[in-house]
């Protein structure tokens, strides 16, 4: 019971990247009709401005101290972060442990910036292409947004810890009567898991509750008969864009500290969350959400090793399996609806 | 000149002669020549440097690039000379190898076994490269192996840590001087024994290739040896990114000590997580868990920052070597200090390697008096050397494995900058992790002959 109870738990955290990842690529596709490939680098560059924010914190000025030397026998350089001349090193300590939080102020202009210009600047040219040259486009931009990465940031992973108060985790066992130890969870996974959860739940209160989200449906249901009343519905789409851009970027924000950034990472969600908008259905945010966490929680209970002692690599195969069946069963996906993706 | 005899059969025959000796690789020309494949014949003689300047080990590759360029300016008589000057071999004069200015050439491996052999083709059969080097992962320096054995090119490693490289898979033609998964296992079982004592039960997770494999065997093998017991031993695959799932169940398991058998991002994301989760600051079966990472690797060690702190490893070279542990180590301040001056930061056990098994090629081929492979084979097979920063060396005949002390690492709990991120703990005497050339791990190769490219 507690190992089930741990791998349920273990799948929210991927479940949430999963769906902000999935909820912002349905989003482009219900309102736009692209199948947006350069999604997983929206999320990349989400988690390299958390990197850049926590090295804009520490940027330093160099203090020559005479008593120590460096590796070549010389007098040590060293670095003084100018955020210690502004607010003293305790303060300055406390802002930089705190940057990855802090980074979301950073993020949300910058993403949104980065989602009109990829918008207006490439993808507009593609709507009326077939889904395939879309696909070659998004994926192609991808591919330059992560180069461009890895020329600025390097190859390797860059550790974005986070702050220190969240260190260490909670012993869920413990608090449920069962023996300590047994089932423990990261306190950062758990802000992750509340932040998408505020995340997801910001996106659909805007969408159902707010006139530019009620215009939006609108547009998605019937974007002909929206722009006949006179309503200039691609301005509304492009700013939805610009949205999920900010979705994608924040999911990766907060996911800095659980892997340490690297430029591929975007693509390793990538495909995970198409496969996710497949099977919670095309078009479809509440299907998105459903099936992030269903994934997610099913690729957890696919790596215990009691599994995997009966059915060697299922871990490696378990999303694509169930989304064979879903789509066999169910081709619209969970909650997909009537003629997405169907003409 | 009359084209009036040229008859349609004449001019096919002709053009089919012409394009067969068009088609005729580069090496096979040279052979016609000279006896052995790419043989120099003007005042310069061309280096292959293979390495991974794309992919996950771009920064790793990119070191690599530096030591070798390094090496190459110190055997033509640039700079400071770097090894030169502490090499036990006094062959080397910074005249170039044999007289012959040295020139290089470079590949990106990509870090993938397909593209790794079509670069080092490329570079052999294009660019006429007499000796092929570098390299990040143990799968592509098996793959660029047996190409250079069948082409008649040396095959000078760069970094590879399975054992299959100088096990199953070694060739004549390939020589490591990077230390290996057994190795590894056998330096670090008594410094584990020590630090956490004999009754352990040990949590293997295991990157689901052969370098993962190797090193998972290795290291069960000496810890199982010393009393330790391993409770279960899980592979993961290779693409994971959140091991979240596979440490979860750890604690549930009883063990007490990790074991992560991972290398690069799987490295720096698994220990992240496993950090993550607490693990070290638990205590099980009334012991403090403890997490043990047995191949660790500088830059991999930047990536994972502050997690790594306190955490055993086992590493081919460090820069602080000769500095903290006296002139057995020497020729390490000299490479520091060239490469420091260079480049502005200290190398890295990669292009410690790197640099060092060029110099170890431009030696041999000097004291062999001949770029004949068969003739650098059998300079190198048995040659003991000393300066080059690791102590005394033996390049065993029998497999082509270099045998020298082992560090023992530990990630420093206060680093003083952002090179200082490991600290020394010991170093494992080479016969303590020399094993014979028929041990059960390297079992089921053979070295064959080396090829000349005849």
């Amino acid at each position: 019971m507690d190992a089930i109870i741990l791998q349920i738990l273990n799948g929210l955290d991927k479940g949430s990247a999963y769906a902000l990842i999935a909820l912002g690529l349905t989003l482009i596709f219900g309102t736009l009709g692209v199948v947006n490939f350069a999604h997983g680098a929206l999320f990349m560059i989400g988690a390299f401005c958390a990197v850049t924010f926590s090295k804009l914190l520490t940027l330093s000025h160099i203090v020559i101290d005479d008593t120590q030397k460096d590796f070549l026998g010389n007098p040590l350089k060293v670095e003084v972060p100018y955020i210690y001349d502004f607010f003293g090193q305790t303060t300055g300590d406390a802002i930089i442990d705190w940057a990855v939080p802090l980074s979301i102020i950073f993020c949300i202009p910058i993403m949104i910036a980065i989602g009109f210009i990829m918008e207006r600047g490439l993808i507009k040219h593609f709507y009326k292409r077939p889904h395939a040259d879309q696909i070659l486009v998004t994926f192609g931009l991808a591919i330059v947004l992560q180069e461009v990465i890895k020329y600025f940031y390097g190859a390797n992973p860059i550790p974005t810890p986070a702050p220190e108060v969240f260190a260490g985790s909670f012993d869920f066992g413990a608090m449920m009567g069962f023996a300590e130890n047994t089932i423990i969870y990261p306190y950062w996974r758990l802000v992750y898991f509340a932040f998408a959860a505020v995340i997801i739940g910001a996106v659909f209160a805007f969408l159902q509750f707010t006139t530019f989200g009620m215009v939006v449906r609108a547009g998605m249901a019937d974007r002909e008969t929206v722009g006949l009343l006179g309503i200039n519905i691609d301005k509304r789409f492009t700013i939805m864009f610009g949205i999920a851009a900010a979705v994608a970027g924040l999911a990766g924000v907060m996911y800095a500290p659980i892997n340490s950034p690297n430029y591929h990472m975007g693509m390793d969600f990538l495909v995970l969350s198409f496969v996710v908008v497949v099977v919670g259905g095309m078009g479809s945010l509440p299907g998105a959400v459903l099936a992030g966490f269903l994934l997610g929680i099913l690729e957890s209970f696919a790596s215990m090793s009691a599994v995997l002692e009966f059915l060697p690599g299922i871990n490696q195969i378990i999303i694509y399996l169930v989304a064979i069946i879903i789509l066999l069963t169910r081709p619209r996906g969970l909650m997909g609806r009537k003629g997405v993706m169907e003409e | 000149m009359s084209f009036s005899k040229l008859t349609r059969r004449g001019l096919i025959k002709t053009g089919a002669a012409a394009s067969a000796g068009l088609a005729l690789p580069t090496y096979l020309r040279a052979d016609g020549h000279t006896g052995f494949t790419n043989a120099p014949t003007g005042d310069t003689v061309t280096l292959g440097f293979n390495v991974p300047q794309s992919g996950p080990y771009a920064d790793e590759g990119a070191d690599e690039l530096r030591a070798f360029e390094l090496a190459v300016e110190h055997l033509n008589g640039g700079g400071d000379g770097g090894m030169l000057q502490t090499f036990s071999s006094k062959a080397l004069d910074g005249t170039g190898i044999l007289g012959k200015k040295v020139n290089f050439v470079t590949g990106d491996t990509q870090t993938k076994s397909d593209a790794a052999r079509a670069s080092a083709k490329s570079m052999i059969e294009k660019d006429g490269a007499v000796m092929i080097s570098g390299g990040s992962s143990s799968g592509v320096a098996v793959a660029v192996q047996a190409l250079c054995q069948e082409a008649g090119i040396i095959f000078m490693a760069g970094l590879t840590h399975a054992n299959d490289t100088t096990g199953k898979d070694k060739r004549a033609n390939g020589f490591r001087h990077f230390f290996n998964s057994y190795m590894s296992g056998a330096a670090l079982a008594p410094v584990l024994a020590n630090a956490y004592g004999k009754d352990r039960k040990a949590y293997h997770l295991t990157a689901d290739y052969n370098w993962g494999y190797t090193t998972e065997e290795a290291v069960r093998s000496s810890t199982e040896a010393m009393g330790w017991e391993t409770v279960n031993a899980v592979k993961t695959p290779l693409t994971q990114t959140d091991f979240s799932a596979y440490i979860a169940p750890v604690l549930q398991s009883g063990a007490d000590v990790l074991v992560l058998n991972h290398y690069g991002g799987n490295m720096v994301n698994s220990l992240t997580n496993a950090v993550q989760f607490g693990l070290r600051d638990k205590e099980v079966n009334g012991k403090k868990f403890e997490i043990v990472v047995p191949l660790y690797s500088e830059l991999m060690a930047r990536g994972a920052g502050a997690n790594i702190k306190g955490i055993l490893g086992s590493q081919n070279w460090d820069w602080k070597l000769e500095d903290q542990l006296g002139s057995r180590y020497s020729g390490t301040n000299a490479f520091v200090q060239s490469f420091g001056t260079k480049f502005g930061f200290p190398p890295s056990q990669a292009a410690h390697t790197c640099y060092v098994q060029t110099l170890l090629y431009a030696d041999a081929v000097t004291r062999a008096g001949s770029f004949n492979p068969c003739a650098v084979v059998e300079a190198l097979a048995g040659f003991e050397f000393d300066g080059l920063g690791n102590g005394p060396t033996l390049y065993r005949a029998d497999d082509h494995q270099c045998f020298k002390d082992v560090v023992v690492v530990k990630g420093k709990e206060n680093p003083e900058n952002s090179f200082d991120l490991v600290e020394i703990v010991e170093v494992t005497p080479a016969e303590q992790v020399t094993y014979a050339p028929d041990h059960p791990q390297f079992a089921g190769g053979s070295l064959g002959t080396c090829n000349p490219g005849a």
